[in-house]
């Protein structure tokens, strides 16, 4: 079980999205697994070993670590990557479940079971809110959690047994900065995708919706 | 997930590719990405913890590493293959959403619609010209773009391309200025200059590419303004022509683009 698993829910959700859906897959894979697994992750894996502080006294450098990193950055950055993968599997069971009940009844009850439609909207609509959800809570959190989007080099630190106010020194802090500037901005064209996507539907259907009423008036 | 997932989307996008874009495909993955894991990863590897510095005082040696190596070579690599890999998506896209043009004309029954089933229009390669030449040159253009972007930032940032074995660094904790010693410098020097090397060959490969594919418009263009005064079936020979060659060129390659095809 690895990220391989991620990659290949993804895949198949490609098949029932819209133009834009499949740019957002690309992007999710491209611009954020892809930089997660081949450069981020080694960034903050030693993160705890190189943190160093001023101070011989035991368990000092422990407890300053746990206070100033209650969540480490790239551990955030990976639950925010499952999160918001995870709401297009609703799509997925909604036409699995339509291709079962073709299947059960032994009819062709759609006209096509992955076509954006009726109940399938609302799932894909749905869906669409709930990753824009996921998306900016994860970014308040980082942004609550850490004030900001900065790593300083250095934080002070007297939580006890610090025996006074102790100088702790952050490894590779630009580094990490610019990883995380760049989890933000992915973050944030993600949720642009998904915004546009969400009017995009939500206009086709109503234009759809109101063309078949004045056609119906006119009959 | 790894860049054996990138290895698979961009196998599909090597079928509708010039022979100048496989050639560069290939220069990609072997001497790039393969050495990037292989070797490279290996060499870098260790370098905060064997970046040793004159002095024992706590925390001068992170803020000496974060002061010289602001990103390190190997993250800059990585970040550089992703972006270049990227314009070549956006074949991939063009690609998949004329096959489901296809497709879907197929399904209306139009009588314009040459495909005898599904599975040709799935198989079928696309010739480069019309909107799918603009796509695919917009995406060499972009390539170019960022492959000369990140060999600048990266002479930028390191003032050239030699990792020097001291650095006299003298920011705050550290007392006075103090000698940092870096791990492995000649090996760093030389993968560097490797990746350098490499990154200027794809430079010239996809100028190459970009030549010939305007060259082949404007020969396009003048045989269209020349035999528009002869017959029509004179070209259509010479396109068959073109087409046949283009079906040998092309190599076995039956990566499917993962997603991007339906």
């Amino acid at each position: 079980m690895s990220w391989g698993f991620l990659r290949d829910l993804l895949s198949g959700v490609n098949k029932y999205s819209t133009g834009v859906g499949r740019i957002w897959v690309a992007v999710v894979f491209m611009f954020r697994l892809l930089v997660y697994v081949a450069a981020a992750e080694n960034i903050w894996k030693y993160e705890h070993d190189e943190f160093e502080c001023n101070i011989k006294q035991p368990g000092c450098e422990n407890v300053c670590f746990d206070h100033f990193f209650p969540v480490s950055h790239i551990r955030l950055w990976a639950l925010q990557l499952i999160m918001v993968s995870t709401p297009s599997l609703l799509v997925v069971f909604h036409v699995a479940y339509r291709e079962n009940r073709e299947k059960h009844h032994n009819q062709k009850l759609y006209r096509n079971p992955g076509e954006i439609d009726g109940g399938l909207l609302c799932t894909y609509l749905i869906s669409l809110i709930l990753k824009t959800g996921f998306e900016i809570v994860f970014l308040v959190l980082f942004y609550k959690l850490y004030n900001g989007f900065k790593i300083p080099h250095l934080v002070k630190c007297d939580v006890r047994p610090c025996p006074s106010t102790v100088d702790c020194y952050i490894s590779k802090p630009t580094e990490k900065m610019i990883f995380l500037y760049f989890l933000v901005a992915t973050s944030c064209l993600c949720i642009i995708l998904n915004l546009s996507e969400l009017s995009y539907l939500i206009f086709k259907y109503s234009l759809k919706c109101y063309l078949k009423r004045y056609m119906k008036k006119q009959q | 997930m790894d860049w054996g997932a990138l290895h698979t989307i961009l196998g599909g996008v090597n079928k509708h590719s010039t022979s100048i874009g496989k050639i560069w495909l290939t220069v990609l993955f072997i001497f790039r990405i393969m050495i990037l894991v292989v070797a490279a990863e290996r060499v870098w590897g260790d370098e905060q913890d064997d970046f040793v510095c004159n002095t024992l005082q706590p925390g001068c040696r992170n803020v000496c590493y974060d002061h010289f190596f602001p990103i390190s070579h190997i993250r800059l690599w990585a970040l550089q293959l992703i972006f270049v890999s990227t314009p070549a998506l956006l074949v991939a896209m063009h690609v998949a959403y004329r096959r489901h043009e296809k497709k879907r004309q197929f399904r209306k029954g139009d009588e314009k619609c040459e495909y005898k089933d599904i599975e040709e229009i799935r198989r079928q390669r696309f010739r480069i010209e019309g909107s799918l030449w603009w796509t695919y040159t917009s995406s060499i253009f972009f390539r170019l773009v960022f492959e000369a972007v990140f060999m600048y930032a990266f002479y930028f940032m390191y003032d050239g391309f030699r990792m020097p074995r001291l650095m006299k660094c003298s920011a705050w904790p550290c007392p006075n200025t103090v000698d940092c010693f870096v791990s492995r410098p000649t090996e760093k020097t030389v993968f560097t200059i490797f990746m350098i090397a490499v990154s200027s060959i794809c430079i010239m490969l996809n100028v190459a590419e970009l030549c010939y594919l305007l060259a082949k418009f404007f020969l396009r263009r003048s045989k269209r303004a020349g035999n528009s005064k002869q017959q029509p079936n004179h070209e259509n020979k010479e396109e068959t022509k073109q087409n046949e060659m283009n079906e040998l060129i092309s190599d076995s390659c039956q990566n499917t683009v993962i997603g991007f095809s339906s």
